[in-house]
């Protein structure tokens, strides 16, 4: 039986096309994939993305816990902002990867992916010492994504300053949203600037319609995850189960910064270690051939199996097909003329540096 | 939605208008909405030979790939060079954007007219609700 989010009856108002995501029936798209696109690129979009997984962690021994579960480093984090980490297994391959925000000390509030979050939330329990309290309260929470550049304009209409997070990574806890009490998050999956704003479920459609309401002189438009998914991929953001897998290492996805091999331990951090310089590394391809290339295809060099692409497809914004790739790293630099295998035909691809598109701030 | 009555239809949705001696083939104004905004058209070679109820050639939009159909058996004997740039142009004008003309028609896909085909389409578009 597959999961609906409190919206889903919502959806069918705004002309949303509905398909099973993460055992969720989620919306693909509302007026199109392009338009929705180019509105989160150009003035502001809005997303249900309730089927993420929300669990808290609190006690004495919440932050050793963050420390020694995830790869990031938490010692640092303030009250009131955010960081993301991956999550390792014993060999060094993604669990997943989440976002942690610091709600006051000893109180921590982590976000993780819709598909994988029983699998997390069993692996973090298993790994739980000392005062340590693990809640997962996923079904409680509405999670919507405001994304654009007009998103702060959106908010700003609805809430007095001090409200609004400033920094990209920081929040705002208990914030009055007309009656709503919500998280205000500086966060995103776009590779625009926006907000994250998680709330309780009974108030859904209200924050929803209000946002829809309020962002209407913005030229607001209500997203589905397939304008999720094309954002995310020109900024070069990875999903899970693509970009990452349980045998994926972080270092080989281009997580480097978020792995911290300087702290005493973590899981997976000898296996890591003992690894070395990844063997095969994350990269862009640019598409010189004609076609469209997708995820999970063979790539090729001079008749050599050196890889297989994670993402792909045609992209909005920079108006070209573009794909990701995981390859040897003798066929990584910069400019490598490769192949990439589409359902039987050979496509000419050329790595590229990552991301195709950087917001100009 | 008013079909064209100068085509016979498939129950995958694509047109067929036989003209001059070949057969040209497109996808209908239903398909194409389904389908989304195209961005790659994918198709077969002039002198390749397609056969009634196989792929030709295929389709693609932002999230997906999508099979097109040959209504027919017979040879390529055009391409839609222009469709290979514009994908969009299956978009803004199905019923003028042809694919492929094929000759020496030997064998036909179940086709249907105008008005089945109007029917067909409101009967899919039932199932959706």
């Amino acid at each position: 039986m597959e999961k609906k989010t409190p919206l889903y009856d919502v959806y069918g108002k705004y002309g949303g096309k509905i398909i099973s995501f993460g055992g969720y029936l989620l919306p693909v798209q509302f007026k199109g994939i392009m338009e929705e696109h180019m509105a989160v690129r150009t003035a502001v979009g809005l997303f249900d993305v309730s089927h993420m997984g929300e669990i808290t962690c609190r006690g004495k021994d919440a932050l050793a816990f963050l420390n020694r579960v995830l790869t990031n480093d938490y010692t640092s984090l303030k009250t009131g902002s955010a960081r993301y980490s991956p999550m390792c297994n014993d060999k060094g391959g993604i669990v997943d990867d989440l976002i942690v925000y610091k709600v006051a000390d000893e109180d921590y509030f982590i976000v993780v992916n819709a598909a994988t979050k029983d699998k997390d939330y069993a692996w973090m329990q298993a790994h739980v010492h000392g005062d340590c309290r693990l809640a997962d309260v996923s079904d409680q929470y509405i999670q919507l994504a405001l994304q654009g550049p007009k998103a702060e304009d959106v908010l700003r209409r609805l809430l007095p300053d001090e409200a609004i997070p400033k920094k990209p990574y920081t929040a705002k806890f208990h914030v009055d949203l007309q009656g709503t009490d919500t998280v205000v998050s500086r966060t995103g999956y776009t590779g625009e600037d926006g907000f994250e704003l998680y709330f309780a479920v009974p108030d859904a459609e209200k924050v929803w319609n209000l946002l829809l309401e309020t962002g209407r002189p913005y030229g607001i438009q209500p997203c589905g995850l397939g304008a999720r998914d094309t954002l995310r991929m020109e900024a070069a953001m990875p999903l899970y189960g693509q970009e990452m897998s349980d045998d994926i290492t972080p270092l080989e996805a281009g997580l480097d910064r978020f792995v911290k091999l300087t702290k005493p331990d973590f899981i997976g951090k000898a296996a890591l270690v003992a690894a070395g310089e990844p063997q095969r590394v994350r990269v862009g391809l640019k598409v010189t051939g004609r076609g469209i290339v997708r995820e999970h295809m063979d790539v090729w060099a001079a008749g050599k199996l050196v890889g297989h692409t994670t993402s792909g497809t045609y992209c909005p914004y920079v108006k070209r097909p573009i794909a990701m790739a995981l390859v040897d790293r003798d066929h990584a630099a910069a400019g490598t003329p490769l192949e990439v295998d589409v359902r039987g035909r050979r496509v000419a691809v050329e790595t590229e540096p990552l991301p195709f598109y950087t917001r100009k701030k | 939605m008013a079909y064209a009555t100068d085509r016979k239809y498939t129950k995958t949705h694509e047109w067929v208008k036989t003209e001059g001696g070949t057969a040209a083939v497109g996808i209908t104004d239903y398909a194409q909405e389904q389908l989304g905004a195209l961005v790659f058209v994918n198709l077969p070679m002039e002198g390749d030979s397609v056969t009634a109820g196989e792929p030709l050639g295929d389709v693609e939009s932002v999230k997906a790939v999508s099979d097109i159909i040959s209504p027919v058996t017979g040879t390529v004997a055009a391409i839609n060079e222009t469709l290979l740039d514009h994908p969009e142009r299956v978009n803004s004008d199905p019923d003028e954007a042809w694919f492929i003309k094929v000759s020496d028609v030997t064998d036909t896909d179940e086709l249907l007219d105008a008005a089945a085909y109007e029917a067909f389409v409101e009967e899919e578009k039932a199932k959706e609700q």
